[in-house]
């Protein structure tokens, strides 16, 4: 697999503000990369240095094996599908579709012929002549899309490209950009900050925080396997628990994380529990729990005859589910 | 608490209609005058009514030169205003940097000024650097308020346009020219020709500041002011003062229509 881009060091500072500090990173060619992690974490930064609207304070940065740095947006072969869109509110969907070719003096007819089939690449046939302030939000973003894809970037940067969509929509949206991403084969970035969007959508996944990368992994490495508590807590909604229980526990004095759908109740053995809420998620229950102190969430099934809330029962794991965390962060 | 919203009690619609006559009666007496055949002093009601001070304006060579004046003085503010008022509204809203709030104020300054004292500011300027008085230095004076219409109008569209636009122009592969051509320009066009609308009509009857800077020529509004102290063939003034406030109201209207309607073109930046 050629690299697609390759972080080295990479260093973005604004002032005393660290917003990218001392990035490694590489993404292979045809990879759907997901960079997650909370607002402010430096994920936008990053893909805003692959684009090439920010230069780094440090480091190197390689797109298709070319040196990055101080070469303008314009002369990147990489396109960005905003946050906003940011369609041309003066041109109707066609113009905006075609503006890269305009740009690059391709002729009217030929513009024409390749805006109808990007148009069509994102199911939006026929809409050329309208203008973005007549589109709803969800085919704005289409149109952004085609504006991108239809000048053949080597790389697509999406940044939070289903955040401002309603549910449903989004869920549509994200099996469309995967299977777009398939069929083109393009290598896709995007920039979320939704757990579950960067799961279910990409290859592998980033996990920003405070300007650096905690991780770096499959989603499934990423799920069971979190390196740090941030990754643990920000990623899988994972119970964390201290170096002291996990000592009493597993022997040893490190952090771990346990999956919530990890705990099951037993009639005997295990560890004694208290019920404090019971969430109703509809094929599964999630149940918080007070275990000498410790809060822990299990995700038990639905159908199961669960105990009330108040009530004390008895909680066990398989010991293999256990992750101890390398990092203390 | 009774609230009558369909009409107004009586007195109030007079009062209005009173204050709406005060504002507009005299300048239509203005109108009526360029009629009269009463050449030496304005009698009411006049004596009688003509046409001839149209024909007469027609024939004056001096009118013609201050009309000349006026516009060449105000096309060549216009053009200076819109090239520094643009650049400076872009560098306001698209940069931050130290002391912008202060220059954005000092930018505005000088509409907020008197005439009067941007005129002796300038004259005693324009004495100290040895600049004769010419048609140029009134091209400057007029230039100081007509930039200020010209960067109130660009940094208001300039502010609802997203700065992502940009972004994504370059991104498609343009460079900083043709961003300015294919993506800036058209969303602030209609914003920059009210203002530049504004700016000619402004530098037009502009009066103050052109006694302070003008030298020996004079344009349209000095020529009037001149031309009311000689008592002989004053309805001409009349016939040039239509034609100003057809000159200067008509661009101004079309500016209000151009801006209100660039609201909903450029109104959504997403």
């Amino acid at each position: 697999m050629r690299t697609a881009v390759l972080f080295s060091g990479v260093s973005r500072h604004f002032g005393a503000v660290r917003a990218v500090d001392a990035i490694d990173l590489e993404i292979g060619e045809g990879e759907f990369f997901a960079m997650l992690g909370p607002s402010g974490s430096g994920k936008t930064t990053c893909l805003r240095l692959i684009a090439g609207f920010e230069q780094p304070t440090g480091g190197h940065i390689e797109i298709f094996g070319e040196t990055a740095e101080g070469v303008p947006p314009y002369r990147r072969n990489v396109n960005t599908v905003f946050q906003d869109y940011a369609l041309f509110p003066h041109l109707n969907v066609a113009d905006n579709v075609a503006y890269g070719l305009m740009i690059r003096g391709i002729g009217k007819a030929e513009r024409r012929k390749a805006a109808d089939a990007a148009l069509d690449l994102v199911q939006l046939p026929g809409y050329g002549s309208r203008r973005p302030s007549q589109l709803s939000g969800g085919q704005r973003q289409r149109v952004a899309l085609a504006r991108a894809l239809i000048n053949k970037p080597k790389v697509l940067l999406l940044d939070e490209p289903l955040g401002a969509l309603d549910l449903k929509l989004r869920e549509q949206m994200q099996e469309e950009l995967k299977s777009l991403q398939k069929s083109l084969g393009i290598t896709f970035v995007f920039v979320t900050h939704d757990q579950g969007e960067a799961l279910s959508m990409a290859d592998r996944v980033a996990v920003f925080d405070a300007g650096r990368i905690q991780q770096v992994g499959t989603p499934e490495e990423i799920y069971r396997r979190p390196r740090s508590r941030f990754v643990a807590d920000f990623v899988g909604s994972s119970n964390v628990l201290p170096p002291d229980f996990v000592a009493k526990i597993a022997g040893q004095r490190k952090w771990a994380s346990l999956r919530p759908e990890a705990l099951r109740f037993v009639e005997g053995g295990g560890h004694a529990a208290r019920v404090v809420t019971r969430s109703y998620l509809g094929g599964q229950t999630r149940v918080a729990l007070d275990l000498e102190g410790l809060r822990l969430n299990a995700l038990v099934s639905s159908t199961d005859m669960l105990p009330a809330e108040g009530a004390t029962v008895r909680v066990d794991w398989n010991g293999a589910e256990l992750h101890l965390m390398e990092d203390a962060r | 608490m009774r609230s009558d919203r369909a009409s107004a009690p009586l007195a109030l619609k007079i009062a209005a209609a009173c204050g709406l006559l005060f504002l507009h009666l005299p300048i239509l007496l203005i109108f009526v005058y360029a009629f009269t055949t009463e050449e030496k002093s304005y009698q009411w009601p006049p004596p009688g009514l003509t046409l001839k001070w149209f024909a007469v304006t027609w024939g004056r060579p001096d009118v013609w030169e201050a009309l000349g004046l006026s516009v060449r003085v105000a096309a060549v503010s216009t053009a200076i205003a819109l090239v520094l008022g643009t650049l400076c509204a872009a560098a306001v809203s698209r940069t931050k940097f130290f002391g912008r709030e202060t220059i954005s104020l000092l930018v505005i300054l000088p509409i907020a000024l008197p005439g009067i004292i941007t005129g002796i500011a300038l004259r005693s300027a324009f004495n100290l650097a040895d600049i004769p008085f010419s048609v140029w230095t009134i091209v400057l004076g007029h230039a100081t308020f007509c930039v200020v219409v010209v960067y109130n109008n660009a940094v208001a569209r300039f502010r609802r346009t997203s700065a992502s636009l940009i972004e994504a122009s370059m991104d498609l592969g343009a460079d900083g020219f043709q961003t300015f051509r294919h993506v800036i320009l058209p969303n602030i066009g209609t914003a920059l020709l009210a203002g530049g609308m504004l700016a000619f009509a402004l530098s037009f009857d502009e009066v103050i500041v052109t006694t302070f800077t003008a030298g020996q020529q004079s344009t349209l509004p000095i020529w009037m002011l001149e031309e009311l102290v000689r008592p002989r063939q004053r309805p001409v003034t009349n016939v040039v003062a239509m034609v100003v406030v057809m000159v200067t109201f008509l661009p101004i209207l079309a500016a209000y229509y151009l801006t209100r309607d660039g609201d909903r073109i450029a109104g959504h930046g997403k």
